[in-house]
């Protein structure tokens, strides 16, 4: 075993993603600057007290953990999912109705989430099981096909509302402070999905997903069970956004058709994480805190409201694609090691690999078999 | 002796291309077994029938005492039977570590969820995927980026990820391929080593008639999707079918059978026994 510690240092000038590579030795101060965060997001409420402010934090918290819910499944396995307003439409319908039925006011419909995130996974089921049986295009298609069902159905069940919608429970709270109650179950939603996708990235279960993103067939025969590991993600991925969904239609007051399904949601997701990084967990997170309060902002001005801002979010999505194709963390973290490494000698993976091929004279032994 | 992997007269077509017409090969355990045949013989469709990538139209895959015909690829590789790829097949956006790793998960699976998640669950499959980084002689790169790897050291990595859950039977599909002379020899140096010293079973396809001829000890011969022949390497080198089969000579039906009642079986051959 002498030659382990030299083979847990990778070669320089090339990134390790993920979490199961060796401690680095920066831990300590990433861990401060994630504390630092930590406090601003929690303070951000009482310093910028004002409600036009707050409601900038509770819509970027929501779309944070809408991202990063999307992220867990997408982006780890690379199945572009343009179906998560359904869960987002699901579980803003199911507070509401749940609140109507069992006429449920005030703080105690928080109380009700779960049971929007249960909703949420129990949607992904049937959904993952139809269309995680295809790849790519196809899956895409599917999912936005699944999409539109569901805000039919949202449109002519007995139950919903119809077109006029469904109103969630009325709150009487002073404006001045209405928002802070919402910021804070945000920013744990938030929190609670970042952490879970933290869990699943350094888990063997990330490892799974992320092992079926480059090569699904390769690893079935790796012994991965591919349907159930993908289907477990978007478990997850969906029940996360149902979760926020119920946060969501609280906030606002009503889920309609058009607005708790909404296509826009979809690529908005899928936006912010490719702006930000998709596949890494600080990527989408970005991409939702420069996205969204930026689309607030121009709806907020006369000459950019309306359908205006929907173009110029299509040609940043363009211009993200075309310029920054792996999103703004993973580029900058190359650009980063670039610096850092320069003027150390390039180590040539191939060429040495060659040298260490040819200087196994002595042969180590083998033990395969030895650890079962 | 029974044979621990079988085929039996495994037939698949694609549209009209009769890709596999009652392929039948038998490997023995703890030996090294060859396929070869021409381009377009059928070796690696019947690669993908035995390790479930495809599905055959009529016949058997027998592992032991179990029929595994139509298994998917993950239940085959539970089963005990590990295979490579012709052009390798890594992940090349994990790094080489977390390569081996990702085949390591078959092994003893942790209890819990908490355990699932925890980075203990790791250390000794770590441990053990590292020593067989250096059996192939590639630790040195564990960390890095598998798709930074050279075609060569992509060739080891897979064997090493194939060993990792320590399967019964390992299917290589032309290890040789497109790599140095001297990694050639390490691979079948590792090859020899693992049948040697752990009784691994191989079934290996290969174009590169010294390497096939120097390391397996029963060598079947594919044409046109069916078996020719099968049998030690001085016969089937000496065969005349084969010899046929790879100069592209018509199939004499009137042959009689091989020298010293060697076991054949293949398409107009009723009965040579």
């Amino acid at each position: 075993m002498s030659h382990a510690a030299p083979a847990r240092r990778s070669p320089a000038g090339l990134a390790v993603p993920g979490g199961l590579g060796p401690v680095p030795a920066s831990t300590a101060a990433k861990g401060g600057g994630l504390l630092l965060l930590v406090a601003a997001a929690v303070a951000f409420p009482q310093v910028y007290s004002n409600p036009a402010v707050t409601q900038y934090g509770v819509f970027a918290l929501i779309y944070v953990t809408a991202a990063t819910g999307w992220n867990i499944f997408s982006g780890n396995t690379g199945y572009i999912a343009l179906g998560q307003a359904v869960f987002y439409g699901s579980g803003a319908y199911a507070l509401a109705i749940a609140a109507r039925d069992w006429d449920i006011q005030g703080l105690a419909a928080f109380a009700l989430l779960p049971l929007c995130a249960a909703v949420g996974a129990l949607i992904a089921v049937p959904f993952g099981l139809i269309a995680l049986r295809v790849r790519r295009h196809t899956f895409i298609v599917i999912t936005i096909a699944i999409f539109f069902i569901f805000q039919l159905m949202a449109f002519n069940f007995w139950f919903t509302g119809g077109s006029s919608g469904q109103d969630a429970p009325f709150l009487n709270w002073p404006a001045a402070s209405f928002n802070t109650p919402f910021y804070y179950i945000a920013l744990g939603c938030a929190a609670g999905a970042i952490a879970i996708a933290w869990l699943v990235r350094r888990s063997r279960f990330g490892l799974q997903l992320r092992a079926i993103r480059d090569d699904e067939d390769r690893a079935r025969g790796l012994g991965v069970k591919a349907m159930r590991v993908k289907l477990a993600a978007f478990v997850i991925s969906g029940a996360i956004t149902a979760l926020i969904g119920g946060v969501w239609v609280y906030f606002i007051g009503q889920a309609e058709p058009q607005t708790a399904f909404n296509p826009l949601f979809d690529l908005t997701l899928v936006l912010m994480a490719f702006l930000g990084g998709y596949g890494s967990i600080s990527g989408p997170v970005l991409g939702a805190l420069i996205i969204e309060p930026l689309t607030l902002w121009l709806n907020t001005q006369p000459e950019f409201s309306g359908s205006v801002s929907e173009i110029m979010l299509g040609g940043i999505f363009l211009l993200v694609v075309l310029f920054l194709p792996r999103g703004i963390v993973p580029t900058s973290g190359e650009y980063l090691t670039k610096i850092r490494t320069r003027g150390r000698p390039a180590v040539n993976p191939a060429a040495a690999g060659v040298g260490s091929a040819a200087a196994t004279s002595a042969i180590p032994p083998v033990s395969s078999g030895g650890a079962r | 002796m029974t044979a621990l992997l079988r085929t039996e007269g495994i037939t698949k077509a694609y549209g009209g291309v009769q890709a596999l017409n009652g392929a039948t090969i038998a490997v023995e355990e703890g030996t090294v077994a060859g396929l070869i045949g021409p381009n377009g013989s059928g070796k690696t469709t019947l690669f993908n029938v035995i390790t479930g990538y495809e599905r055959p139209d009529a016949g058997d895959v027998w592992f032991g005492d179990h029929a595994i015909t139509g298994y998917a690829p993950d239940k085959v590789f539970a089963a005990g039977i590990g295979r490579t790829f012709q052009l390798t097949r890594i992940f090349p956006r994990l790094t080489v570590i977390e390569n081996m790793l990702v085949a390591a998960q078959t092994r003893d699976r942790p209890k819990n969820l908490l355990a699932r998640l925890g980075r203990d669950a790791w250390t000794h499959h770590r441990r053990h995927a590292t020593e067989l980084l250096e059996f192939v002689g590639i630790e040195r790169h564990a960390g890095a980026l598998a798709g930074s790897l050279s075609y060569g050291q992509r060739k080891l990595l897979e064997l090493a990820y194939v060993l990792v859950a320590d399967p019964a039977v390992i299917l290589l599909d032309e290890p040789a391929g497109g790599v140095n002379p001297t990694l050639i020899n390490l691979i079948a140096d590792r090859i020899r080593q693992l049948n040697e010293e752990q009784g691994k079973t191989f079934l290996i396809v290969e174009h590169n008639m010294e390497f096939v001829m120097g390391l397996c000890s029963v060598i079947t011969v594919l044409e046109s999707g069916a078996t020719v022949v099968s049998g030690p390497p001085d016969i089937v080198r000496t065969d005349k079918r084969v010899l046929d089969a790879y100069l592209g000579a018509d199939l004499d039906e009137d042959d009689g059978p091989p020298d010293d009642g060697q076991h054949v079986a293949g398409q107009g051959q009723e009965s040579t026994r």
